[in-house]
Order: structure tokens, then sequence, then C-alpha cells
């Protein structure tokens, strides 16, 4: 099954309720997803920064004294802001890359979950509500979120098979469904330098759309061009630093409504997720068409 | 009148309050309120009632209905009168998938429109959709009626048996083993019945185009085999 959500605004008065709205809409998908959920939160990037996420399975002992190591290691000022089991770095932009090969090499157990400028993701095991609490996404900002609620199919029940996935610079990508030609894609991609980090057939999809936009196709040629070459049964919502894109297969069996005002883009799995939103009884609200990409950008 | 809020009484007492109703009942007014997309809501009433919906709901609303009038004032997400045996359910807003799907009996009427796998192995139900109706709608349906006052998407009809489709609008596809047929007068006295029931005006019968079964998958062709 799987629940996903998502919140794009447009008006910049909404922003301080990202969290707020996007939190009381995961709560309506808990049982699409009992086993696990994430999110994916897009706040004001700060000039000449990079922002990465990590998830620790022992924060107390793996986050402390972290900074000191890293700064050593780039040879530049490190700080960081710990939510639970998951801590957002923040690093000078040019030195992103260098900090992510240095926590490789240095902090192997630790798991990235993003890198940007402005994304930050978080995700657990557990009721949605509870992962959603722990990380008090109800007081985050910004100016587009998307969430998940996972029922695990394609493989096990762990942190890194939750969703989002991140695999480019400010990109996620959520899913419900299951693909069936991903080891093929996944053989393809490695063989053109793409990595992973878990057995999941999501973040093939996820991997595929960073490929395409790699090779300078925008978000929206991406998604269209997935429509060609990943088989099986997927509703996807992948969110930019600047964009917010909803795609589905032809078959269009797994569920998908939209919502649209002058203030935001919403998508729900199920009304459910939208029913809550200001204004949403004058929004105009649709079933995004089977093998039809949606994509908004600011 | 009884009104039911969904935002102080739960779901299950709300359609165990609809089931214990009965044929002689006194209240047959009803209407609930609140339902902000919650699924069966008014699933399995077997009683001549009137539920007013006053809101979107989400799958499976009046599903198995049996005599009762579900009027929705909003939309209807997947399954809406799935299986419903009679009685005539109304949704003033769209439907997800699979409306009317399995409906043996009643009349389903959609005014906006109707996504994927509308009327999917329909059993004898009468939908009539006033806008559009999605891909692989009837598939495999066997009997009853499916009037569509605009268009419909691809695959329609499917692998269908008996079922009798009338499209006013554009088909973008037919299915494996559906045809257009010859419109005749009965068919032109079935669509007026249905309209009349419908309580939809602003279209003529001889408006719409009558499709069905070529009846070729009946039976096997031995020509085929090979095929196999």
């Amino acid at each position: 099954m799987c629940g996903i959500v998502g919140l794009f605004i447009k008006d910049a008065k909404l922003e301080p309720r990202l969290g707020e709205l996007t939190s009381t809409m995961l709560a309506t998908m808990c049982e699409r997803g009992p086993d696990s959920a994430g999110f994916a939160v897009y706040g004001a990037p700060q000039q000449g920064k990079a922002k990465i996420t990590l998830q620790s399975p022992n924060p107390d002992a793996d986050f402390a004294g972290l900074t000191a190591d890293l700064s050593k290691a780039i040879g530049a000022e490190v700080s960081l802001e710990r939510k639970a089991t998951h801590a957002v770095l923040s690093v000078p932009a040019d030195k992103a890359q260098a900090t992510r090969e240095a926590l490789r090499t240095g902090h192997p157990k630790l798991r990235i979950m993003s890198t940007g400028e402005s994304i930050e993701i978080f995700k657990e095991v557990g009721w949605p509500t509870e992962v959603a609490s722990q990380f008090e996404l109800a007081k985050m900002q910004g100016s587009h979120a998307i969430g998940h609620t996972r029922m695990a199919t394609e493989s096990a029940v762990t942190t890194m098979g939750a969703h989002p996935f991140s695999t480019g610079p400010d990109q996620c990508l959520v899913h419900n469904g299951s693909l069936s030609n991903h080891p093929n894609v996944r053989r393809e991609l490695i063989r053109d330098g793409m990595t992973f980090e878990t057995e999941n057939d999501t973040e093939v999809a996820a991997a595929y759309i960073s490929w395409r936009i790699k090779q300078g196709m925008n978000l929206g040629e991406a998604l269209q061009k997935s429509l060609d070459d990943l088989d099986g049964f997927f509703t996807f919502v992948v969110g930019t630093k600047n964009g917010f894109a909803v795609v589905r297969d032809p078959i269009a069996c797994k569920p998908a409504v939209m919502a649209e005002t002058d203030q935001y883009v919403a998508f729900g799995s199920e009304y459910r997720a939208l029913a809550g939103l200001p204004g949403v009884d004058g929004a105009r609200i649709w079933e995004p068409e089977p093998a039809t990409v949606y994509f908004w950008e600011r | 009148m009884r009104t039911i809020d969904l935002a102080s009484t739960s779901l299950r007492e709300m359609n165990e309050l609809l089931h214990k109703q009965n044929a002689g009942t006194n209240e047959t007014q009803w209407e609930i309120l609140n339902p902000k997309g919650r699924h069966a809501v008014a699933v399995g009433v077997d009683a001549p009632l009137n539920i007013d919906i006053k809101g979107s709901v989400g799958y499976y609303v009046a599903g198995m209905n049996k005599q009762a009038n579900v009027t929705v004032h909003g939309s209807a997400g997947p399954g809406a009168a799935e299986n419903m045996m009679s009685g005539k359910v109304v949704v003033k807003g769209d439907v997800s998938q699979y409306a009317g799907a399995t409906g043996r009996g009643g009349m389903l009427v959609v005014e906006g429109n109707a996504s994927s796998r509308c009327g999917i192995s329909m059993k004898g139900i009468d939908i009539v959709v006033k806008g559009n109706i999605g891909h692989m709608s009837a598939f495999m349906a066997q009997t009853g009626n499916l009037v569509v006052f605009g268009d419909a998407g691809d695959a329609l009809g499917d692998s269908i048996y008996e079922a009798r489709l009338f499209v006013r609008g554009s088909v973008k596809s037919l299915g494996a083993d559906c045809i257009e047929k010859e419109m005749r007068d009965e068919h032109l006295e079935i669509i007026d019945g249905i309209l009349k029931r419908s309580g939809l005006n602003g279209v003529k019968p001889k408006d719409f185009r009558r499709y069905g079964s070529a009846r070729k998958l009946y039976n096997f062709n031995i020509d085929n085999a090979d095929a196999y």
C-alpha cells in the first residue's frame, strides 16, 4: 500500500506552517503505511552553506565530537543540529563533497540521508505520527515538503528502506507501488557511475531521475522519460530545490488526488490527507491522469 | 431528520445506526456531516432511507447498498457504490477509480467525472456519468447499462460480456472484443428510461452511440491454438 503526502507552497505567508500542515497530512496516512515513515523538508537556504542530514543508530556516541573531527578533515567550520537519531550538518557549500567523503572514510556507520542547500530528510521505522513527533516535524518551516508512510513490499523494513530517497543534491523521491525491472535498471545505472545504499526498488527510481537530471534534463523531462524506462506500478512524488512533480504509471492503480489553490499545490494518496488544508473547500481538486507528468517550479 | 456529525460520532457507530433501520422505520431522512474523506461511509445499508452526506468521502461510499438513496454532496474516492444491489447513489462531484464495480442493481449517478475502471465487472447496475470516464471502464462488464454524457478513455469495454455501453462523446479506444453496435429503438427506450430515473436532463437518447461485445472471446477459436 503506502501513503504519500506533499505540499508545495506558492504563497510565502504559508511557509511558517509547512511542517504543521505536512504533519497533519502525514497523520491521516498512518494505516496506509504503518511500518515506517519519512519526510523531506525544503527550508530556506543559507548563503554559501550546504546541509547534510545524517542518521545514526547510536546518535549519542556517533554525534559526539563529530563537528571537531569533520572540521579538521575538511579545513572549515562545521556546525551540527541534532534531531533525535538525525543530525543536520551545516558546511561551506564548496566543502559539501569533501564532507561526504570524510564521513564515508572516517565515519562509515553514519548514514547520509540527504545533501543540498535546502533539503533535510528524516526517516525512521515506526508508527508515522511517532516518527513525525520525534523529529518535531510540526515546527519545521519551508517552501515544500514530501512525506511518506511505508508498507514494505520489495525490501526489508529498515531506516534506509524508508522513503524519501535522495540520490542527488536537493533531490528526493517517494513511491507508492513496486517496480518490476529495477534490477536491470540498477545494473545500467551502476555501469554509468551511480551508487546505491539499499536493495530497494524505489532507490532505483530516485537514482534514475538523478541520472537523467545529470544528463541535462529538467525534472519534467526526466519523469517523462521514466515512463518509457521504468516498468511496474508507481505513483511518484518528486522534489527538487525549486520544483515539485507527480507522475503515475499508465495503469494508475495506486491512488492519487491533488488540490491546488492560490496558496499551494497539495498531493495526497487519499482525499483524507487534503481535508484539513486551509481553503481546501474552494480548491481545484483532481485525480492526476495516468502517464502524465505534473510539474511545478518556483 | 437525524443528523450524524462524524466530527463527534465514530464511523462504526454511524454505520451501526444505519444498519439498525429496517423497512418500516420512521427515521427515513439522514444527514451525515464532516465526512472529510473517511472510508466506508454508509456501507451496507438495507432500508429505504434518504441519506445526504455533506462533503467528500473516501473509499467504498455506499458499498453494497440496498434500497437506500444516498447523495454525496462532494466527491468520492475509489469504489463508490461498489457491489450495489438496489437503490440509488448520487455523487455531485467526481468519483475515483472502479466506481460501481460489480454492481448488481440500482443506479449510480455521477454528476462530475469518473476515473479509471468505472463499472468494472458490472452485473446489472445502471451507471450514469455526466462527465467523462477513465481508461479500462466496463472491463469484463456482464449486464446493466453504462451511460456516459462525455468521453471515454482507453480500452473501453475490454473483454465485455453483455453490458450495454452508451457514450455521447468520443471513445479514445475500444478494448478487446468491444465494438460499436447499431442503435435500435429498443436501445433508445432503454436510455430514455435511465435518463428519466437519473434525474439528469439536457441530452437526448439519439445523441449516444452504443458499444457492446463482438462475442468473439466467448468460445475458444481453434485457429488460435498456436498462440498458447
